[in-house]
């Protein structure tokens, strides 16, 4: 999205790479000599999404010669281990083909250290061994921190990391620390949390990774917005009728009690995702695609959102039952493993924002969320109002709806545009069609896994993609009031049956005003 | 699919397009531009056909393979539609013109009606390029002209040719070839010391194209006398030295696969860079349609390199 100094060749020191022009557009950016540590490697995530994509930068040429990988687990591994772990991770589930030649270098670079967090002579062996590897691969004193583990696990990792002199950052080299949501479970904590962070970590240096901003169709919406003339004279109050914001999963959460119950939907998705996504459609164009610049829109546009009230017309919430969905019998969330049988835990979440701002006065955004659903997908559907219809009379109109712009985030990424057209025949009648860009099917192989994009711009310290500590405050800012109104009240969440689209009330809250929602 | 179109004319091919298009759906909806493959009637054929499929996974196009067949025979045009899983994400025609059909004025003419609207054209000669591909008949339709120096029967010769008559808009795999070599090397002196390079030297095979590109790079970006010399062992491209007051930057490639990096006061650096298939550099070549200034600065630097004719040792230029 931007090109920060690097990417005009300049360094702090006003010195010029002759070697770099930004009309050779084909020259990639590489990171600088560099090392990552990561926490909890024997997660999910870090098999299923960080070695990947570790792997598939370094397909693509653009981790630097000399780059070191270091896991830190309690297990009992030797490197060899490892690093068999990460190479069958990297068989399932790299994006780019497999390359002996590519992962011989790159493995050359692996490194384990086994301890627990408390352990100090865990973290001293851990000093000694990204030590040793400035002088062996070269890393240069700058290592990243990539912390997979429980927020609750974050305070002894950085206090370890503070006290074995990991953090501290001499001269030149760099130190960063790289987490992942959730950034608290509401304001007060979340504060706690960057107090903690920032304690050890200037925010500079903090990279919190919400990786839906790292999707190619993500970082697509600002180029259709403001690189085309076509949208952005449309793009306000004046022709938007309501913007629907969804992302919705079909799968359930067992196995994943520990971190939900108690926790979500709206903490969970719509605090981060969602709030970002509404960041990103509604923000106003940035005079550079710098990342100084676009985070100052997305902070404007996000101290400009506030909830529609009264909540209880303008939120709902759910939580799926048990039944059969898509052919296959499922089991309500209540009796899911783990979970409290009396659990009041939301697993819907659908709340009503505006945006105080004149382009966007009185246009309703509509966020929704929720695990068992109809389908898998996230989009952002742009609503328009309805055409006056002058030459037309009410019959022929009857089957038009409203013209609708969506951008499809995830799966079968595109945009799909709905309009009205003539049904063929002596009548004039006037029926809703698609227009589709499939950005999707032709494109996905190619384009690079959020994860990787992200990773690269945390080694190259581009923070554009990554919200800040102010951003994250102040969506707990908007999305707090909801959650104390649902706290308080007696009754609810209400049911929803596995493979809907959510609770009643979701209808109702939309019905209110004459709307429904889309189905995606 | 695979559907053959025997003795046919252009308007059946496109009547052909439009109706898989309505029985398959929206197949050609989204292309993002038209390549045009001009090569002699052969088994080279399916190889580029490969390669341009897997690059229009990245950028979805319609291909139209213009294959020269015998000059001899009766004038005839065989044409090939090939959809779904035949074709990628694009469509491929393939379009066989044998006796006047095999010129090139009568090749570009029947590739006119099949470009597809508003989209940019690029033309790729896999094997043997004209002279001067802007001047092609199929050049000229072309916003951007693809040649690849290497594949020639005489490299040297054909990458002169390159060199004399270049263009905007026109490159050569030969530059494509050189991407990470030239990503490595800038990045090293991304970091300090930031010192000024006081001379450069590049060592590859005799013929390499590569090897003289990177020299007429360096020659142009850095403004320093840049040495060209012949290496005693491997394969294309295999070292780069840029000397600095604080130490070489050396970037070495013995083997054909796996480089060293060496840099003052740093340890040696193993980095994988093996020569790239043709596919690799395709896709990278249709990233961009607008003219590469930079190629055409690097071309025309080579007039600044000097020769050397001592054959260099990789490994031990110190």
């Amino acid at each position: 999205m931007t090109s920060g100094r690097r990417g005009r060749g300049r360094a702090s020191d006003g010195w010029t790479n002759p070697l770099r022009d930004p009309r050779d557009k084909r020259l990639p950016r590489i990171a600088g000599p560099c090392g990552l540590v990561i926490f909890g490697v024997t997660g999910d995530l870090s098999r299923k999404k960080l070695m990947p994509a570790i792997y598939d930068l370094a397909n693509r040429g653009l981790l630097p010669p000399g780059f070191a990988l270091t896991g830190f687990a309690r297990r009992d591994w030797t490197v060899e281990d490892f690093g068999e772990i990460v190479l069958d991770a990297v068989r399932a589930y790299a994006r780019t083909p497999f390359r002996q030649n590519v992962w011989d270098r790159l493995a050359e670079g692996f490194r384990f250290v086994q301890g627990a967090f408390d352990d100090d002579d865990a973290f001293d062996r851990l000093e000694r061994t990204v030590e040793d590897l400035d002088r062996d691969r070269g890393t240069g004193g700058n290592h990243a921190f990539y912390l997979s583990i429980p927020p609750g696990s974050f305070p002894v990792v950085l206090k370890q990391l503070a006290r074995s002199g990991l953090s501290a950052q001499h001269g030149d080299q760099w130190r960063r620390v790289v987490i992942e949501k959730p950034f608290g479970h509401d304001l007060r904590s979340a504060i706690e949390l960057n107090e903690i962070v920032n304690d050890v970590f200037p925010e500079e240096s903090v990279f919190r990774i919400d990786h839906y901003l790292g999707k190619e169709t993500v970082q697509n919406l600002l180029a259709l917005r403001f690189a085309n003339q076509l949208f952005e004279p449309i793009w306000n109050s004046h022709y938007v009728d309501s913007v629907q914001i969804t992302m919705a999963e079909d799968i359930g959460l067992g196995g994943r009690a520990g971190y939900y119950d108690g926790i979500g939907a709206a903490r969970d998705v719509i605090q981060n995702h969602l709030l970002q996504l509404l960041a990103l459609t509604a923000l106003e164009e940035p005079t550079s695609f710098s990342s100084g610049q676009l985070r100052e829109e997305k902070s404007k546009v996000l101290n400009a959102t506030r909830l529609v009230g009264p909540l209880d017309e303008t939120t709902a919430r759910g939580q799926y039952t048990g039944g059969w969905q898509g052919g296959e019998l499922v089991r309500g969330l209540t009796e899911e493993e783990g979970f409290d049988p009396k659990s009041r835990t939301e697993t819907f979440a659908a709340i009503t924002c505006e945006v105080e701002t004149r382009r966007w006065a009185g246009v309703p955004f509509y966020l929704r969320t929720g695990k068992r659903l109809g389908r898998r997908v996230t989009e952002i559907a742009v609503i328009f109002k309805r055409a006056p219809h002058l030459p037309f009379d009410a019959t022929m109109t009857e089957e038009l709806g409203q013209n609708a712009l969506v951008v499809r985030v995830q799966p079968d990424e595109g945009v799909t545009m709905r309009f009205g057209s003539k049904v063929p025949g002596s009548l004039m009648e006037v029926r809703d069609v698609t227009m589709d860009f499939g950005y999707g099917t032709a494109f996905t192989e190619a384009s690079p896994e959020a994860y990787e994009r992200l990773i690269l711009d945390m080694l190259l310290g581009e923070p554009s993609l990554f919200p800040v500590n102010e951003e994250v405050e102040r969506s707990w800012e908007i999305l707090d009031p909801v959650i104390d109104f649902w706290a308080a009240q007696d009754t609810g969440p209400d049911h929803y049956p596995a493979g809907s689209w959510g609770p009643p009330s979701a209808q109702q809250m939309l019905a209110r005003t004459g709307r429904s929602w889309r189905r995606p | 699919m695979i559907v053959d179109l025997p003795s046919c004319t252009t308007s059946k091919v496109n009547k052909k397009l439009v109706e898989l298009r309505e029985r398959g759906g929206v197949l050609a909806l989204g292309r993002v531009l038209t390549l045009v493959i001009v090569t002699d009637d052969g088994s080279a054929i399916e190889g580029a056909i490969e390669a341009a499929n897997s690059a229009s996974r990245e950028h979805p196009c319609r291909v139209i393979v213009l294959a020269r067949g015998q000059r001899k025979a009766a004038p005839r045009l065989d044409a090939q539609i090939r959809v779904g899983g035949d074709a990628g994400a694009s469509e491929v025609v393939v379009l066989r013109g044998y006796g006047a059909l095999a010129a090139d004025e009568a090749g570009a003419g029947m590739v006119m009606p099949l470009l597809l609207p508003d989209a940019p054209v690029v033309a790729w000669w896999p094997g043997e390029a004209p002279a001067v591909p802007s001047e092609d008949a199929v050049g000229k339709l072309a916003q951007r002209r693809i040649t690849d120096a290497l594949a020639a029967r005489n490299p040297m010769k054909a990458f002169e040719q390159r060199r004399a008559g270049h263009v905007a808009g026109d490159t050569d795999l030969t530059w494509t070839r050189l991407t990470s070599w030239r990503a490595l090397l800038a990045a090293a002196l991304d970091h300090p010391p930031h010192d000024p390079v006081t001379n450069a030297l590049v060592s590859g095979e005799a013929v390499s194209p590569s090897t003289e590109l990177m020299a007429g790079w360096l020659a142009v970006r850095l403004d320093v006398k840049v040495k060209r010399s012949p290496a005693e062992s491997g394969e294309g491209l295999v070292l780069v030295r840029l000397d600095r007051a604080s130490g070489p930057v050396e970037l070495i490639r013995p083997d054909g696969k796996v480089g060293t990096l060496r840099q003052p006061g740093q340890p040696e650096r193993l980095v994988a860079l093996a020569r790239r298939g043709v596919p690799d550099c395709l896709a990278e070549e249709l990233r961009r349609l607008d003219p590469d200034d930079i190629y055409g600065a690097s071309l025309a630097g080579l007039t600044k390199v000097s020769r050397g004719r001592t054959p260099v040792k990789a490994g031990s230029t110190r």
